[in-house]
């Protein structure tokens, strides 16, 4: 784990400035996003369930365009992307989806074969060798010939996680990648994100709400909450944040900026205890 | 299920729906017909062609030997003009008669031709000068009525 | 007073709803459109690899064959029976292969297998694609610069739309066989006029090209349908079922709507006399 960030020589990988999204006007779901994400650090953007790091996240894949401001994302302009620009620019990335999201008609091996067949045009024996690298790498060089339906939830996300960087990408997203994982897969895709991310060279941006393992794998974090970065920082100056909102999703408190109870009528009125 | 297997099935998928379209052509309908064959044209003038349509047959002796291509009527002779298309391989001589007749009590109407005895052969583009309309139910009724009506009659004198 | 202004509410209620329904069905239809033509388009990939369309011809085509042929037999045995009942009443039992025949390749041909078609290859069409967007396996592929509708959709189309005349060929070939079985074998009609008048009948241009025109027509429609049903679904369990029940429905409708559009203009139109 590195202890500090090195002074940015070049442009940040990803920059998003000033940007604001929503899928009406009336009601943004990104208000005033400025961040920026430099080259080789593992960067979480942490946040409560709706707060609109999902969101972020498929702007900075462009998915999604910002109706304000600019994403530029490895050295472009998101919003200038004509189609054939937007397919270059998405070869090199990877990204690691909530649940896996292999596809089920493929073996394993299929699987993260798949990018390969589709953008290079490689001798069998070639696409052999490097697909068995990648599932070395991820320990499942075993399973090539299982099914998706065959695998546990842990393998299938480190299918999915080999996949990703079938075609070594400089940037690699990560969409809650610990969602649903028993404590040792948890352990080991922790693991495998720092690992692969400095092999390879590439920037990795992880949405999750898992604090306490997150913070012990990022270099960096953004606190989201209701649209907006409320907080920054490195993961120390994040546990000692006295901002109470990160306050109390840090140390997971029941009540804060964040109230248990939803917002509800007067609750003698609704079990109509007062009676008149 | 493995690719090999795949297109061997597919492959037998797509030979058999094509074997069921050359049935379809061959066995069922009436491919073996001269649709490919040459024809001449003639025409001919009925002064009623009845239930007659295009594409009915062209029959002599039973046999048939061309198709009706199209029925116009002509305005100032207040005549239909029958255009036929006669197998190249019959040939007919020019006094030929068409006549229009049914096929069975309630089939359809068909053209059938008797050869007469001249010697020079139908050209295309020829028209043959013998026809005879076809029968008209009302007309034949009423006829008959007509003769019972005057044989009740002559009794009477 | 008060229970009148409850039904005009109730009434109005109803209107307004129709309205949107209307409104929003028109809206789909557009937005249906652009995507076929989008996807006839991008078909390159299918066409290229062909491996893919083959595939799919598999699974829409060679699957359906079980239930196409034994429906097929099925109605030419009935077609048979029943026709000879009444045949048999004018004396024209002798005409039996004609009206087995021409009503399998006109009609029931194209129709019943497009029918079949739709229930078991569309719906099937629409739950996949609907299931692949609903566990982001189509996001992904976004993800990875693959088009998912070049990559997924369009060899499913295609696949659907040349199985689909291949299928009514051998529905009405089945039928025609049955009632052969059932008229000649079973009852005991004579196997020279069956056949002989059959053939003098039936017309290669006229009954057999417009019923194959039908059945690519048909093709088209209900695999359009189930294709776009499919990448239209809403991403859960139940947008996916819906959008099932919905395949089946509209494409029938859709194919008996259009039957009557096409026999109108084939078998009626045009025939001087």
């Amino acid at each position: 784990m590195r202890d500090n960030i090195t002074p940015v020589q070049q442009p940040p990988i990803v920059d998003i400035k000033d940007v604001w999204f929503g899928y009406d006007a009336a009601r943004p779901v990104l208000r005033d996003i400025n961040l920026s994400i430099p080259r080789g650090a593992v960067v979480g953007i942490m946040g409560q369930s709706g707060c609109g790091k999902t969101t972020l996240l498929r702007i900075i894949a462009a998915a999604y365009f910002p109706t304000r401001g600019a994403a530029h994302v490895l050295g472009r302009s998101t919003l200038e992307l004509d189609r054939d620009g937007l397919y270059a620019m998405r070869r090199k990335m990877g990204m690691l989806f909530q649940f896996g999201a292999l596809f089920t008609d493929l073996s394993v091996y299929e699987n993260v074969a798949f990018p390969m067949r589709e953008h290079a045009e490689l001798a069998e024996d070639l696409l052999h060798d490097l697909v068995m690298l990648k599932l070395q790498a991820v320990g499942l060089r075993g399973a090539a010939h299982l099914m998706p339906t065959e695998l546990s939830g842990g393998m299938g996300r480190r299918v999915a996680l080999a996949r990703s960087i079938a075609l070594d990408p400089q940037l690699i997203l990560y969409d809650e990648p610990f969602t649903g994982l028993d404590p040792i897969s948890f352990g080991v895709i922790v693991r495998l994100i720092r690992e692969l991310n400095d092999s390879l060279g590439a920037t990795s941006i992880i949405v999750t709400h898992d604090v306490q393992e997150a913070l012990g794998v990022v270099d960096y974090v953004y606190f989201m909450a209701e649209g907006r970065v409320i907080a920054q920082g490195t993961p120390d100056e994040i546990r000692a944040s006295s901002e109470p909102f990160v306050n109390q999703f840090v140390n997971g408190h029941l009540d804060g900026p964040v109230p248990f109870q939803y917002p509800a009528p007067d609750y003698a009125a609704d079990l109509e205890l007062e009676t008149s | 299920m493995n690719r090999s297997t795949i297109d061997l099935w597919v492959g037998v998928f797509v030979v058999a729906g094509a074997a069921a379209l050359l049935f379809l052509a061959l066995k069922v309908g009436n491919l073996a017909s001269f649709s490919n064959s040459q024809t001449y044209q003639v025409y001919a003038r009925f002064a009623n062609i009845g239930g007659l349509k295009a594409r009915a047959p062209i029959k002599s002796a039973g046999v048939v030997v061309g198709r009706v291509s199209d029925i116009r009527f002509d305005n100032d002779a207040y005549e239909a003009v029958v255009t036929m298309n006669l197998d190249a391989s019959y040939a007919f001589p020019r006094d030929t008669t068409a006549k229009i007749l049914t096929s069975g009590i309630l089939g359809e109407q068909y053209v059938g031709l008797e050869a007469g005895g001249d010697g020079v052969m139908l050209k295309s583009g020829d028209r043959l000068r013998l026809t005879q309309s076809a029968v008209v139910l009302e007309n034949l009724i009423s006829q008959f009525l007509f003769n019972k009506a005057s044989e009740g009659k002559e009794p009477a004198k | 007073m008060p229970p009148w202004t409850k039904i005009a509410d109730d009434m109005r209620g109803r209107f307004e709803r129709l309205g949107s329904n209307v409104t929003s069905n028109v809206w789909r239809l557009g937005f249906a459109s652009r995507f076929l033509f989008y996807m006839v388009l991008h078909s390159g990939t299918a066409l290229r690899r062909f491996r893919l369309t083959v595939a799919e011809i598999y699974f829409a085509g060679v699957l359906s064959l079980v239930i196409i042929l034994v429906s097929g037999l099925f109605v030419g045995m009935v077609l048979a029976l029943q026709g000879y009942e009444t045949l048999q009443r004018f004396g024209a039992s002798e005409s039996l292969g004609v009206l087995v025949a021409l009503s399998l390749v006109r009609e029931l041909g194209p129709v019943v297998a497009g029918l079949l078609f739709a229930s078991r290859a569309g719906s099937a069409i629409t739950a996949e694609i609907g299931l692949m967007k609903a566990t982001e396996q189509l996001s992904a592929m976004e993800m990875m610069a693959v088009d998912p509708v070049a990559r997924v959709v369009a060899p499913r189309f295609w696949g659907g739309v040349l199985s689909m005349p291949l299928l009514a060929a051998l529905f009405s070939a089945m039928g025609i066989f049955g009632g052969y079985l059932v008229g000649v074998q079973l009852i005991g009609v004579d196997a020279g006029a069956f056949w002989s008048q059959m053939q003098a009948a039936v017309d290669l241009r006229n009954d057999i090209l417009n019923g194959v025109i039908k059945s690519v027509v048909f093709g088209i429609a209900v695999t359009w349908i189930a294709v776009f049903e499919g990448y239209d679904a809403p991403p859960t369990a139940e947008g996916v079922s819906r959008a099932t029940t919905r395949t089946v429905v509209t494409s029938s409708l859709a194919i008996l709507a259009l039957d009557f559009m096409l026999t109108a203009l084939m078998f009626t139109g045009g025939k001087a006399g």
